[in-house]
């Protein structure tokens, strides 16, 4: 049994028909073909699926499609206009905020969504944050000091 | 092979799961679990994230009213929750990341019925009831009745949880929820403890304890609300409870913890629990989540 479903990712309207057992993830990369989004963990732990669906961060890989009929989904794809990164991108890279990549993209998710929260969050807050997000190269302190950067407004 | 409907209304739902679906609403236990492989995906699902006032937050009779649809997001960030009710805001900021709290609700909480939820111990505390919307109609029952042992409840398999009911909080009380943990976010409680104390003139007139990841349920110890009534909230006394609630413990051993350590633990967070309701109630702020605040102490 497959179920038609609507959704507006990145603000461009898709149709979709998912089982009800496909993760929102599944959709997003196989359906809509957006692979920005990533499958770490499966299970809710690493965050490297994480998408904003109506301004809430889930993790996609343990959301029913389904469920999200009718919503307006937020991916990595989403963010920069072109080549023409946003601040929170610009600063991931010149604080090293990134090197294998991986997380990235739900990492910077999860920062949008601190930050939409919480617009002057303290260091501690950053690190509470972005808890559900895992990194396994960069030690955290590049991505935290991004995330302090934009929030002070220092870059863009 | 999974079957989907979505209900618009909670009378919709409720004939859903008479004819064999279960509820999902966040998903945060129900899919994450299926992911994990604990349990399979129910092969007939009705969504209820999307009935209308279900995640609504009134008072009732003094007290408060969460729907079932509340999210811990929702919990933590409450005023009147966090001033009246600030073990329960508490238990809903250690739950899982920010991710886990803005989707995961109470009801959903509540219906998974872990021994180690960390929002169990103070609604226990707080005297909560749940209101269960089967197809006869609506029926009450204490939280104490709706657990029966880990993963279940006493809910039939065609009633929906459609809110939490607190009562009303005496004037004077302080409250909090700790749990023991080895690291702050994403994290399952391996010891946790709630209490809920009302203090008239540096005497106890109420105090009730509840531990969890301690025993099959999480369940209150009136041993430990016995050695603090009627006394002076000073440490002696505060240590006796403690010991009282540890004694009481059943813990298992688990890839988080042994039963031993755990036993040994309980008294200790226990204490902390006590100590920062007494605080709370005297009118210091403790921040939320208290496990954060007093570790070390």
């Amino acid at each position: 049994m497959r179920y038609p479903i609507s959704l507006t990712v990145n603000e461009t309207a898709y149709s979709l028909e998912v089982a009800a057992d496909q993760s929102l993830l599944q959709a997003i990369r196989d359906d809509v073909g957006l692979t920005g989004s990533k499958e770490g963990c499966d299970d809710s732990e690493c965050g490297a699926c994480m998408m904003l669906i109506d301004g809430r961060p889930v993790n996609s890989c343990s959301y029913l499609a389904v469920q999200a009929d009718g919503s307006q989904i937020t991916t990595v794809e989403g963010l920069a206009d072109g080549l023409d990164l946003t601040p929170l991108q610009a600063a991931f890279l010149t604080e090293g905020g990134v090197q294998c990549g991986f997380c990235t993209p739900g990492m910077l998710i999860s920062a949008i969504a601190l930050l939409e929260a919480n617009p002057d969050p303290t260091e501690d807050e950053i690190r509470i944050g972005l808890s559900g997000n895992l990194c396994r190269c960069t030690g955290y302190d590049g991505i935290v000091r991004a995330v302090q950067e934009v929030a002070r407004g220092l870059v863009g | 092979m999974t079957t989907y409907v979505e209900a618009a209304t909670v009378a919709d739902a409720v004939a859903a799961m008479a004819d064999g679906a279960r509820p999902i609403a966040g998903g945060t236990d129900l899919v994450v679990g299926a992911r994990q492989g604990k349990a399979s995906l129910p092969g007939s699902l009705v969504g209820i994230h999307r009935i209308a006032g279900l995640d609504a937050i009134g008072d009732h009779d003094g007290g408060l009213r969460l729907g079932a649809l509340v999210t811990h997001q929702a919990i933590l960030t409450h005023p009147a929750i966090r001033s009246r009710y600030t073990g329960l805001a508490d238990g809903s900021a250690n739950v899982g990341s920010h991710a886990t709290r803005v989707n995961g609700t109470i009801g959903g909480n509540v219906m998974n019925a872990s021994p180690a939820m960390d929002t169990g111990a103070p609604l226990l505390c707080f005297e909560a009831s749940a209101t269960l919307r089967g197809p006869a109609g609506s029926r009450q029952v204490a939280l104490a009745e709706l657990w029966t042992g880990p993963g279940q409840t006493s809910a039939a398999l065609d009633e929906l949880l459609t809110a939490i009911t607190l009562p009303r909080v005496s004037p004077g009380t302080g409250s909090a929820y700790v749990r023991l943990q080895y690291r702050r976010q994403m994290e399952i409680a391996v010891v946790g403890a709630a209490a809920v104390v009302t203090i008239d003139d540096d005497t106890v007139t109420d105090a009730r304890i509840a531990i969890a990841s301690l025993s099959p349920v999480i369940m209150r110890v009136a041993g430990a609300e016995e050695a603090l009534t009627g006394r002076s909230a000073d440490p002696h006394t505060v240590t006796a409870a403690a010991e009282a609630a540890a004694a009481a413990a059943a813990p298992i051993s688990d890839v988080r913890a042994s039963a031993e350590y755990r036993r040994a633990m309980a008294a200790v967070i226990t204490r902390r629990a006590i100590n920062t309701a007494i605080a709370r109630a005297g009118g210091t702020d403790v921040p939320i989540p208290a496990s954060d605040a007093t570790f070390g102490s």
